[in-house]
């Protein structure tokens, strides 16, 4: 994994924890607009994010679009990104 | 349902090789307040909580649980995938290394394997959220005596990360309780 591909993880792992934590306080807080503002904007943020980063480098989940041949299986995976290299 | 997202929740980084810091995170990983106990817990307790901001929290905590056990047993695999067989032995690590070589494996860190047993769910929502509560914060101890006997500034720095979300997840179950108790209350007057 090269250093744009590790930049562009970590921000889409960045604001995927920022809609991960609006969406667990507006489950107790659903009428909390400021809270839904937020969580919105975060959530087109990461849509962005996500169709740039599958664009360039393959299916996050198995949903997705690939070119041939099937990128979702490339490593590597998850638990085999050395973070110690940024 | 379920769709594996290929990412993690938190960059992991591990700085040395350590099978016997590995053999005690392992705790998080099969151990009665671990990651797995929590995800199977508020899983199991969906079907027979009544409100709706009480099935949306256990759905949404107990899948970012099994992303957390994700975490933690890609801290195990780090701390002990690159060592040779002379830093296992004499370590803690080597009796899971004969069951299960490099593996992480859900047992705790003294090598009780994983059970049903750890968990609960009484169809008593009452009982359930405070269950909940209660495993949010054995969690947090225990992630704190972990950060205690960790060396590595990397591994302490996920842990420390993992301890923060069972003191929010506390916060959100304290929430859906009090929501509980409202729903209760109205339920008898109306």
């Amino acid at each position: 994994m090269d250093k744009e591909q590790m930049r562009l993880l970590k921000e889409l792992m960045e604001v995927e924890f920022v809609v991960l934590e609006t969406a667990l306080y507006l489950n107790t807080h659903p009428n909390d607009e400021r809270a839904l503002r937020l969580h919105n904007t975060y959530s087109q943020k990461l849509s962005e994010l996500e169709s740039l980063y599958q664009a360039r480098y393959g299916p996050l989940k198995n949903t997705g679009m690939s070119g041939c041949p099937w990128a979702y299986i490339d490593g590597p995976w998850p638990w085999e990104i050395n973070f110690n290299m940024s | 349902m379920w769709i594996y997202e290929k990412k993690l929740q938190y960059p992991v980084r591990v700085d040395t090789t350590n099978p016997t810091l590995a053999a005690m995170i392992i705790e998080q990983f099969g151990g009665p307040d671990g990651e797995l106990s929590a995800g199977i817990r508020y899983l199991t307790q969906r079907w027979t909580m009544p409100t709706n901001q009480g099935k949306a929290l256990l759905t949404d905590i107990g899948t970012e649980e099994l992303a957390h056990w994700e975490i933690i047993g890609t801290l195990v695999w780090r701390l002990v995938k690159d060592a040779p067989i002379d830093k296992i032995k004499g370590t803690p690590f080597e009796a899971h290394y004969v069951n299960h070589g490099k593996s992480p494996f859900p047992h705790n860190a003294a090598g009780e394997a994983w059970t049903a047993g750890y968990i609960q769910s009484k169809a008593d929502p009452i009982a359930d959220l405070h269950e909940d509560m209660a495993a949010e914060e054995k969690a947090r101890a225990t992630y704190e005596y972990l950060i205690r006997v960790s060396d590595d500034p990397g591994v302490t720095d996920t842990l420390r990360f993992l301890r923060q979300r069972e003191v929010v997840h506390f916060q959100r179950f304290g929430e859906a309780l009090r929501i509980l108790q409202e729903y209760m209350d109205n339920k008898k007057y109306y």
